[in-house]
């Protein structure tokens, strides 16, 4: 690894947005045989420099070089033809398809006939050679999410990709399944490939990473330095320009009455596939309920059973209403708060003004509503009252929601919430996707709505916020859930097993204590 | 009634929903819901008839398919780059295609012998029942239409621009990501389904019911060709059943009309003539019910529409 | 090169670039609009031009004949008297991304309906106005919000296309109509029912004439200040209402709705139904007021007209208004332009042109030197 000669150098790249600078004369460079690991937090324009190097955004200005010879891509195919291939953070597979078309798409070979026996064979021979196993005829639906990367590293070696960059490759991953990728990528660049890894996890990078480069606001803070030495505080720093590691002041808080019942829960995935089971839960008033898992194990249709939007069997209830298969009006009524996953495509109306989403809950009841009619003017100073209050900034009340930034909307989704005065808050990945400061207000939020009574259901992959955040965790794997205990006693290592299902209770059945 | 002429009869007038519904079929699934399909056919058939009546009628075919080609790439243009409403620019060429067709067919000889031959091929139509509704006395475009149909499904299914074109109707940013270029196959593949409407258009007003009919002619055709491509899960095979069973209802109910009596009683419909309009509603209200039957089917097995379909494809778009 | 653009090595030294607009200026919607129509006229008058007429004079003649006099204007508002209702049928479905393109069938069973009071004979002679018109009214908005209620039923309960359905519908209305005026209520054969009493018509300004005369052969109807109180009501009931909120709510973002607690197949169902009275009662003004008798051809399409004046105002109720009248103009004047599809094709290339426009709305587009 003390080859120095440059894979891949970026010089004076400038790429502007609509109202944002998002790289401002970056210069970045990949040796050979090296794992690069470009930092920074969301927004700070690391997203982008890499889309600009995979050929999906064009460079406003500035020059790449892939192996000395200045390159101009125009598409991901003139990427791929210099070696360049991209994993996205959202895989770019077609459900429909087996695993074999998807590595095929795009491709001048086969000619014309699809000879798809031929090809499954190739593929399995790759697969092998790189460790990653997959089933060449399997349609990408019946594949896990570990699974699906696999398939996106191998469609991108298949090209004969040497340089990959995988956009926070590790986001869907149980800790074994990320060591795993990164003995495959230790592999892959002791035979000469080189990797770009994009992330904001601190402790990654300093595990796999040889060099590291930070971005900031679209700039540059640190640029190619070795990560050996590297504490997660110095990294912060670069990232944030600030000491980031956030401080919480927990205040203590003795639970009360139980609101959210869960009583053998089960439910079926829009696949048909079982995906929660037999859940059981509880949860009490001013207390945090944190839990813990890798994405796809059933997170979201819990919060959709809950909050009404799935059906289940099983018995849900809230303060003591039974709200299970009940319609999602009812679970509004009873007091059930929804922070959903998806901001834009469930949390907001985009083309509406603020007012408009602002009163999404409220608009059935006094003030606002009035029998059928709504008082317009009531809506409106109601909105510019929780706009005030929440600081969601934007140009006015009547600013359409698509316009405002993750952080903004987030601010804007939790005003609604939180002022229906709601006894049960179920927020799912709140802070992803956020900036540091918008992360912070987030958390904030939720603390002081938990030392006013409220009860909450973090459910996050991010198990640091949830250490910090909640009273008890519990973990989420495959559809069913462990029991809680006191975070105080959480130990990360045994989380991490349980995330991935190598360990499970020592009780034999899920039957969480609150 | 005869029902192997009641039958032919269906498969010849079938096949104008056979290639406007081929045609939608190809476009749907690369993502684009084409519904100018009646526009489409109506100015195909003007094109088709007036070039063929007058100067040559192979010409007229080709030019036909040109034009209906044509008037889809404008729906291409206004959906896939200026990114517009699918559904409503479809309905503005419908009505674009039509009053543009009325406009200029004005004057047109409103009957004609059929400017296509007519086919009888010599083994194949002596066979018992089969021979006499399919092979015997059909156009040559009802037998382009028997070939189109396992072309078009060896052509989806088994081949790598099939392969392209599948991906893009469910899933654009993924083969867009690898090189394929959404743009240029959702253009082709609605000019392609826009050819095709101007041959089923063609074919009507050279080769059906030869002649320019301004007003009755295509009362109901594209629409239906469009809701065969659902009943059809835009598979090729279950599309050109739709389109013989849907026209042979069309056929039915006209033939009903006629005999004095139907199965040894007097035929309602032959004596009070208002009825029959009764009788005329049947085909759209078997539509109807066939629309149904695929929802709920669809339903059931979890199938559905190419997933793509009717947003419109903007590469690297900014989300939160 | 843009983000937005698809990869295109272009010949020509400047290149068009559009950029994704942060916000939209007030008044671009309307200055859009008019710049469409404007373009889709020209497109018009080159068409026009090709077919051997005279675009000039086409249009000259369009504008005398519906704007010249007063006797032109108000026939120019019984025509746009139809198209009010049925462009509001039209703006309260597309709102919500229902795509109810059969207002026709919808006119057609209002007009039967109101019909049916008079015909069916079941009140005495002589049975006064007040008693009539709100029936014959009543009549023809339950059955068109029936038969816009039962493609929304289909809709909200199996996912049936309401596109298709209401299509058909259109067809099916246009047989049974049929069936009544050449069968049981036909007059003597011929293809029409008889003249409705005195009582069943719509009064119009020439009825009072005796009062003013300068009402003399005035033909506007009552029909035309009902399409205007029931515009006002449309826009109120869309954003001052419950309803109407979340109405606005599912055409933007229907999982956000779903969330927010909304039924929507009810309120599918719920504005479909609204959606098919107004168009039915665009059919019954019709027969009450214009034709005063059931027959089968008299409608010169409203229903489909009333999609482009839904789209030519943007779906805003009081915007219907103006579209309305300007779109009666064209079909006023157009009975008498030949060739006979005219008025058609403008149509078409209006609303082509309209929603082509809409881009602008979305991106600035800048010239830009390579």
């Amino acid at each position: 690894m003390t080859e120095t000669t440059l894979a891949v150098e970026m010089r004076g790249i400038v790429k502007r947005f609509p109202g944002v600078v998002a790289n401002d004369h970056v210069d970045f460079d990949v040796r050979v045989g090296e794992v690069h690991a470009l930092l920074g937090e969301n927004g700070a324009g690391k997203s982008t420099l890499m889309n600009i190097l995979a050929g999906l955004y064009g460079a406003d200005e500035g020059t790449i070089r892939v192996h000395d010879r200045v390159v101009k891509l125009h598409s991901p195919r003139d990427a791929i033809a210099v070696g360049l291939g991209m994993v996205h953070q959202h895989f770019t597979l077609v459900d429909s398809l087996t695993v074999t078309e998807n590595i095929l798409l795009g491709l001048d070979e086969p000619r014309f006939w699809m000879n798809l026996p031929l090809y499954e064979a190739k593929v399995e021979s790759l697969a092998a050679k790189t460790g990653l196993a997959v089933d060449p005829a399997a349609k990408i639906w019946q594949l896990s999410v570990g699974e699906q990367q696999r398939v996106e590293i191998l469609k991108m070696l298949y090209r004969g990709a040497e340089i990959l960059i995988m956009d926070e490759p590790t986001a869907v991953l149980a800790p074994q399944e990320i060591d795993e990728l990164f003995e495959t990528l230790r592999g892959m660049t002791a035979a000469g490939a080189s990797v770009v890894f994009i992330s904001h996890k601190l402790d990654e990078v300093t595990r796999i990473a040889d060099r590291v480069t930070v971005m900031r606001r679209g700039q540059v803070t640190a640029a190619g330095e070795p990560a050996a030495g590297k504490t997660k505080r110095d990294l912060a720093q670069l990232m944030v320009g600030r000491e980031v590691l956030e401080s919480i002041d927990k205040a203590t808080v003795s639970p009360g009455q139980i609101v959210l019942e869960m009583t053998g829960v089960s439910a079926t995935s829009d696949r048909g596939l079982r995906c929660l089971d037999a859940v059981d839960l509880r949860i009490r008033s001013g207390q945090i309920i944190g839990l813990a898992g890798v994405a796809g194990n059933g997170q979201s249709e819990l919060a959709e059973v809950i909050t009404g939007l799935r059906e289940c069997t099983g018995s849900i209830k809230v303060n003591g209403q039974e709200l299970a298969n009940r319609p999602v009006a009812e679970a509004i009524d009873a007091g059930v708060a929804h922070v959903p996953e998806d901001r834009t495509g469930i949390g907001s109306a985009p083309n509406l003004s603020l007012t408009d989403n602002l009163i999404m809950k409220a608009y059935r009841s006094r003030p606002i509503g009035h029998g059928w009619s709504i008082d317009d003017s009531v809506a409106r100073a109601r909105a510019q009252e929780l706009k005030d209050l929440y600081e969601v900034s934007a140009p006015s009340i009547n600013t359409q929601a698509r316009l405002l930034s993750g952080g903004n909307l987030q601010r804007l989704i939790l005003a609604r919430e939180i002022s229906s005065e709601p006894g049960l808050m179920v927020a799912v990945q709140p802070t992803r996707g956020l900036d540091v400061g918008a992360i912070e207000t987030v958390h904030k939020l939720l603390l002081e709505q938990r030392e006013g009574g409220m009860a909450v259901l973090l459910i996050s992959e991010d198990l640091d916020e949830i250490l910090m955040l909640a009273d008890r965790v519990a973990v989420i794997y495959e559809g069913r859930i462990s029991r809680s205990i006191p975070v105080g006693e959480a130990e990360v290592g045994e989380l991490g097993l349980m995330m991935t299902g190598s360990v499970t209770d020592a009780t034999a059945g899920p039957t969480p204590r609150a | 009634m005869n029902l192997e002429l009641a039958l032919a009869a269906g498969i010849s007038s079938g096949t104008v929903l056979l290639f406007a519904a081929i045609g939608e079929l190809f476009a749907e699934r690369a993502g684009v819901i084409n519904l100018g399909v009646q526009g489409m056919m109506f100015v195909g058939a003007l094109v088709g008839f007036s070039v063929g009546y007058n100067i040559d009628p192979w010409l007229g075919v080709v030019l036909a398919m040109v034009a209906g080609a044509l008037l889809a790439a404008l729906h291409g243009l206004v959906t896939i780059h200026l990114q517009a409403n699918q559904i409503v620019s479809g309905l503005a060429l419908t009505f674009l295609g039509t009053g543009v067709a009325l406009v200029l067919g004005e004057g047109l000889p409103s009957g004609s012998s059929p400017l296509l031959p007519v086919v009888t091929l010599p083994l194949l139509a002596d066979i018992p029942f089969v021979g006499a509704v399919f092979f015997s006395e059909q156009s040559i475009l009802v037998y382009a239409g028997y070939l189109l149909v396992p072309l078009t499904s060896i052509w989806i299914f088994r081949t790598r621009p099939g392969l392209h074109l599948r991906a893009v109707g469910e899933q654009p940013s993924a083969a867009d990501a690898l090189g394929v270029n959404v743009y240029r196959q959702r253009y082709a593949y609605v000019m392609l389904g826009g050819a095709l409407a101007g041959l089923a258009g063609a074919y009507m007003t050279m080769s059906q019911v030869p002649g320019w009919h301004a007003d009755q002619t295509f009362i109901a055709q594209g629409w239906i060709a469009v809701a065969l491509v659902i009943f059809g899960q835009w598979k090729p095979g279950r599309t050109m059943f739709g389109a013989y069973m849907t026209a042979f209802i069309f056929r039915l109910s006209l033939d009903l009309q006629g005999p004095k009596e139907l199965f040894g009683i007097p035929n309602i419909f032959y004596e009070y003539g208002p009825s029959t309009f009764v009788l005329g509603m049947l085909p759209y209200i078997t539509v109807i019910l066939v629309l149904v039957f695929a929802a709920s089917e669809a339903n059931r097995k979890r199938i559905g529409a190419p997933a793509s379909l009717g947003t419109p494809y903007v590469r690297g778009e900014r989300g939160h | 090169m843009s983000a937005t653009s698809p990869t295109r090595r272009s010949l020509l030294p400047f290149a068009l670039r559009m950029e994704r607009r942060l916000e939209s200026p007030r008044g671009l919607g309307a200055l859009t609009t008019i710049g469409a129509v404007v373009v889709a006229l020209l497109i018009s008058a080159v068409i026009i031009w090709w077919q051997g007429g005279d675009p000039i004079d086409v249009y000259a003649h369009i504008v005398r004949s519906s704007l010249g006099s007063i006797g032109v204007v108000s026939d120019t508002l019984v025509k746009a008297t139809p198209l009010i209702f049925t462009g509001l049928a039209c703006s309260v479905a597309f709102r919500m991304r229902l795509w109810n393109i059969g207002a026709e069938g919808q006119l057609m069973m209002g007009a039967w309906g109101a019909s049916a009071v008079v015909l069916v004979g079941w009140l005495p002679d002589g049975t006064a106005s007040f008693i009539y018109l709100p029936l014959m009214l009543l009549a023809g908005l339950g059955m068109g919000g029936l038969w816009g209620g039962i493609a929304g039923w289909l809709r909200a309960r199996f996912n049936v296309n309401e596109i298709i359905t209401t299509l058909m519908l259109v067809y099916i209305s246009q047989e049974w109509v049929k069936f009544w005026v050449f069968g049981p209520w036909s007059e003597g054969g011929f293809q029409m029912t008889e003249r409705f009493p005195r009582e069943a018509w719509l009064p119009r300004l020439t009825d009072h004439s005796d009062l003013v005369s300068d009402f003399a052969g005035l033909t506007v109807h009552l029909g035309f200040a009902l399409a205007v109180v029931a515009a006002v009501a449309v826009w109120w009931f869309l954003n001052r209402t419950g309803k109407g909120y979340e109405i606005r709510l599912i055409g933007d973002n229907p999982r956000a709705a779903r969330y927010a607690g909304i039924d929507i197949g009810r309120t599918i169902i719920l504005v479909m139904l609204i959606s098919g009275a107004l168009a039915g009662l665009a059919g019954a003004a019709e027969v009450s007021g214009v034709v005063h008798r059931l027959q089968d051809n008299f409608s010169p399409g409203y229903g489909f007209t009333g999609i482009i004046v839904a789209f030519l105002a943007r779906f805003n109720p009081l915007g219907v208004i103006v579209a309305a009248i300007a779109f009666g103009a064209l079909i006023l004047a157009g009975r008498e332009i030949q060739p006979a599809g005219i008025p058609q094709m403008i149509q078409g290339v209006v609303l082509f042109c309209v929603i082509a426009s809409d881009v602008f709305l979305r991106y600035r587009v800048r010239l830009v030197r390579r």
